[in-house]
């Protein structure tokens, strides 16, 4: 291996790291807040990405259909939450908002769809399209369970996940895609030559994690969100619903994947199920945080894309087996670190 | 009881005269149920009865599999000794993840198994000598006294004898010492540390068995199909195993076969049924288990089994029978205090919760350790019992120092105790749960347990669990589910099971707290004649009425120092504790 080498391996490392780290703070977000672990995460990256390659052959998805069907679910258990607590004057709002904004987006994309606009609003639209399903699966798979333990909910993450690849196979078909770069220029620092590309992804994922820290050190919203993950109860008694706080992090959960997959669109060709081992990566980091830190997940995140450039490079075939295998030494640390076993869960 | 036994004969009845009868893809489709069944049995120990889970299964089948594949064909080793070549590999690797993550708290695991299984799949899939993707044939069939078992009909009373007897011995598990323990893993972790089980330790066992259980339904697949490849290996499978514990109802040994009967039969009409309705091919059938899955979880946690459970009679509860009494623990002659407490300090942080505390208490005294709130009584409890560490000094319980010691091993040294938050197993009887108090007493491990060895032993401890109801006046309750009594009966149940652990010293927090005047008399009347047999007690309590008419000694504390020490008749007198209670209003 000579320097060259090694530094391409680095800005591909540091690249996919990003986008692992990007994907890592969604999974602290939503764990922190939710206590959920979010193993659909990379469905909501692959289906970023398939639905931009959609857009981009002037299709809208089966992903429209999803939304709309969601939608009506979650407006129906609305409806009977509304009728059985006999608050039905809350049921325009709670119409409006779980029915009516996912279904002006999915109108929104089945319309431009065929209209081939340009990339920065295909974007747009695929941002919004895997947004609108975030809220929509907090409300109605995980919110009736809320109160149920981190393993149940993890069970149900899973099984989502398991039905999500199904649904992608069916609304992607089996072939894989790529997105355009959002720009195919590069340029050289002495030896090495540097992709606009890459740079992009490093300079959005550092600009989204900046406004992550902004938003929970900064603004009411974000603290409500800091305060249902530590006390729900507490939180509920402070005004701040833990609904609300569940589908709002869900929403920026989607929104944060569903923007790595647009990152990560260019690089490397996605298939329907490429999702599952994407997200897997992050989660290495966000473990390497102990779920519950977010620089040390980002840090985490960059560690495991360094990795798994260079192990591809000298190993390409256990390129996984090495990844993952890089869970263990970090949880003998975090095991040997316990000294009384934790607060035990009913 | 006979009825259920009638069910479960006609089960095995119907389990034996399948293959004379039915097709051949009915054979096999059996075969995969027993075999599945066998890797969802660990699924249910370890998710449904200890709360904790695995996605990683599906690689113990491969390891079972792959060992034996591997060593029958490239180096002709017998079938029965790569048996146990895997289940020692099994063995090694499930007691390895298990110690690195089960310490932790419980998603730690389920992460991780799903790393081993994913690296687990890609190590199958790109290793040369295990053939690559294409996997290893021409496994030699299993030979059963001479028999080559190449037919299908054949092979399908092993799968289901050897599935039966993981069943049986499962069973026989969780009606155990440990078993109980195990049962109480969910929900009662604090209480069973409190009575010497080893938590830790005992979800590593779980898993283990788990995974032993996975690792040999993977060798029996080997033989069967006769080739081996790592697509059943991978993280979907190992998934699909615990939608078939959830499925069934992970709380019973028969959710398992149930939970693997429907998702076998399930995928293989709707592996038909979804392409031809979809016009598409694709694992489409996996929208439909994970559909499934949410939903079973949100409207039917406890899984089919239940409902299936509803129809069947009720098992009537195992008498007790009379049994030789167990050993009393071994009880030096008083020479000082019992228990002494020297210049003890716990801080939170700036926070000085118990500060350079010291008492004794000396044998077949009883001692009460009251104060407003806040004063330290509960942190003074936690540091005796072991459930906090000490900032500073010392703890002796007869002699030997036992401060900053996890509860388990306090337990060990003659320690037995009540929760001011009552910590009982509501789903199980209260016999059994007074059993998990005489834990310490038994010796029976996991493996006499499923084999049914430890019945003598299991007799003796039930006759003593029963004997410590009677003591308190629960008799009549001894079948009864915990959950069902009420909150007075609830502690009375819990000092049941302290006294089942024959405690030199007898730790009571707020034993009074919510009783009714009568049950308190009552409850007085039975500490008396604790104390009349030798029994020395250390109470919190609340209640002045209580401690007053009962206790030989009073030690007072507020703001985590020691306020006065003495007869309950000169702590009235203290000016000092009417001050801190009245605020010096008198």
């Amino acid at each position: 291996m000579d320097l060259t080498i090694a530094a391409l391996l680095t800005q591909d490392g540091i690249t996919n790291g990003a986008i692992y780290a990007l994907l890592a703070l969604a999974l602290v977000l939503v764990f922190t807040v939710t206590r959920v672990i979010l193993v659909p995460s990379g469905e909501f990256v692959s289906w970023g990405t398939l639905t931009l390659a959609g857009l981009q052959l002037g299709k809208a998805s089966g992903i429209v259909g999803l939304v709309v069907g969601m939608a009506v679910l979650a407006a129906v258990m609305e409806t009977w939450r509304c009728i059985r607590a006999r608050e039905l004057v809350r049921l325009p709002r709670a119409l409006a908002l779980w029915c009516g904004v996912p279904l002006a987006v999915a109108t929104l994309l089945a319309f431009a769809a065929p209209m081939r606009l340009p990339l920065p609003f295909q974007v747009l639209l695929t941002l919004a399209a895997v947004t609108a399903l975030g809220p929509l699966l907090y409300r109605v798979a995980y919110q009736p369970l809320a109160e149920a333990s981190v393993l149940v909910l993890l069970i149900v993450s899973v099984a989502l996940h398991f039905a999500m690849v199904g649904l992608g196979l069916w609304f992607f078909g089996a072939e894989g895609s790529r997105t355009p770069a959002f720009s195919a220029a590069s340029f050289r620092v002495g030896s090495v030559t540097v992709s606009v590309q890459s740079l992009l992804v490093v300079g959005t994922s550092v600009a989204l994690i900046g406004a992550l820290a902004l938003f929970f050190g900064r603004t009411l919203h974000g603290k409500a969100l800091r305060a249902t993950a530590v006390n729900r109860a507490g939180a509920r008694l402070c005004g701040i619903s833990p609904e609300f706080a569940g589908a709002l992090t869900f929403a920026l959960a989607a929104l944060l994947c569903a923007f790595c997959g647009v990152l990560i669109g260019p690089i490397t060709t996605v298939y329907y199920d490429s999702g599952f081992l994407i997200s897997l990566k992050g989660f290495v980091g966000a473990i390497i945080g102990g779920l519950t830190s977010y620089p040390i997940a980002a840090a985490g995140s960059l560690l495991v894309g360094l990795i798994e450039s260079f192990s591809s490079f000298w190993a390409s075939a256990f390129k996984e087996v090495i990844v993952f295998t890089l869970i263990i030494p970090v949880l003998l640390w975090r095991s040997l670190r316990t000294q009384h076993h934790e607060e035990e869960e009913e | 009881m006979m009825r259920r036994h009638g069910a479960v004969v006609g089960m095995v009845v119907l389990l034996a005269v399948l293959p004379l009868f039915a097709p051949a893809f009915w054979v096999t489709l059996a075969n995969y149920i027993g075999l599945y069944s066998m890797t969802a049995l660990g699924l249910v120990l370890l998710t449904g009865v200890a709360g904790q889970t695995s996605f990683g299964q599906a690689a113990f089948v491969g390891i079972g599999a792959y060992v034996t594949a591997y060593l029958t064909t490239r180096h002709a080793l017998s079938p029965w000794l790569t048996l146990a070549i895997g289940l020692a590999c099994t063995g090694v690797v499930a007691l390895f993840l298990g110690f690195i993550t089960l310490r932790m708290r419980g998603h730690y695991l389920p992460l991780a198994t799903i790393a081993w299984g994913i690296s687990l799949y890609y190590v199958f899939g790109n290793l040369e000598a295990l053939g690559g993707h294409t996997g290893l044939s021409g496994i030699a069939p299993l030979t059963l006294a001479g028999v080559a078992l190449k037919d299908e009909r054949r092979y399908y009373y092993l799968i289901w004898f050897v599935t039966l007897a993981a069943l049986w011995a499962t069973h026989n598990l969780l009606d155990s010492r440990s078993g109980r323990a195990v049962r109480a893993l969910k929900g009662g972790l604090d209480m069973i540390e409190a009575f010497g089980v080893d938590a830790a330790r005992l979800k590593i066992v779980v898993f283990v068995y788990a995974a032993l259980l996975a690792c040999v339904s993977g060798w029996l697949y080997a033989h069967l199909q006769r080739f081996v490849n790592p697509t059943p290996f991978g993280i979907n499978q190992g998934i699909e195993y615990l939608f078939m514990a959830v499925v069934g109802g992970a709380g019973s040994v028969w959710g398992a076969v149930v939970g693997a009967s429907l998702i076998t039969l399930l995928k293989e009409w709707l592996q038909d049924l979804l392409p031809a309705l979809l016009g598409r091919q694709g694992n489409f059938e996996l929208v439909v288990f994970g559909i499934l899955m949410v939903l079973i979880l949100q409207f039917a946690r406890d899984g089919v089994w239940q409902w299936i459970a509803r129809v069947l009679p009720h098992p009537a509860p195992h008498p007790v029978v009379a049994a030789p009494p167990l050993a009393p623990r071994a009880r030096t002659a008083p020479a000082g205090p019992l228990l002494e407490v020297q210049q003890v300090t716990k801080r939170f942080g700036g926070l000085v919760a118990v500060d350079d505390l010291s008492f004794v208490v000396t044998p077949g005294e009883i001692v009460g350790l009251i104060g407003p709130n806040g004063a330290g009584k509960s942190t003074t409890f936690a540091l005796i019992s072991g459930a906090l560490p000490l900032t500073a000094g010392r703890v002796l319980l007869g002699g030997e120092s036992i401060g900053s010691k996890p509860p388990h091993e306090i337990a060990r040294r003659g320690l037995g105790r009540t929760f001011q938050h009552v910590k009982l197993i509501g789903t199980m009887s209260v016999l059994d749960n007074v059993a998990i108090g005489a834990y310490l007493r038994g010796r029976s491990g996991v493996v006499r347990a499923a084999l049914k060895l430890d019945r003598a032993e299991e007799a003796q401890v039930r006759a003593e669990a029963a004997r410590a109801v009677a003591r308190v006046g629960l008799s009549a309750q001894l079948h009864t589910a915990a959950g069902s009594l009420a909150l007075g009966q609830q502690r009375i149940v819990e000092i049941a099971r302290a006294l089942a652990s024959d405690p030199t010293l007898l730790l009571l927090d707020e034993p009074a707290a919510g009783l009714r005047f009568l049950e308190k008399q009552a409850l007085a009347t039975l500490l008396r004649s604790l104390k009349a047999e030798g029994m020395t007690i250390l109470l919190v309590e609340h209640d002045m009425d209580f401690v007053m008419g009962l206790t030989d000694r009073l030690v007072v504390m507020d703001f985590g120092l020691k306020l006065a020490e003495g007869s309950p008749v000169e702590i009235q007198r203290n000016a000092a504790v009417r001050e801190a209670y009245l605020g010096g209003v008198a």
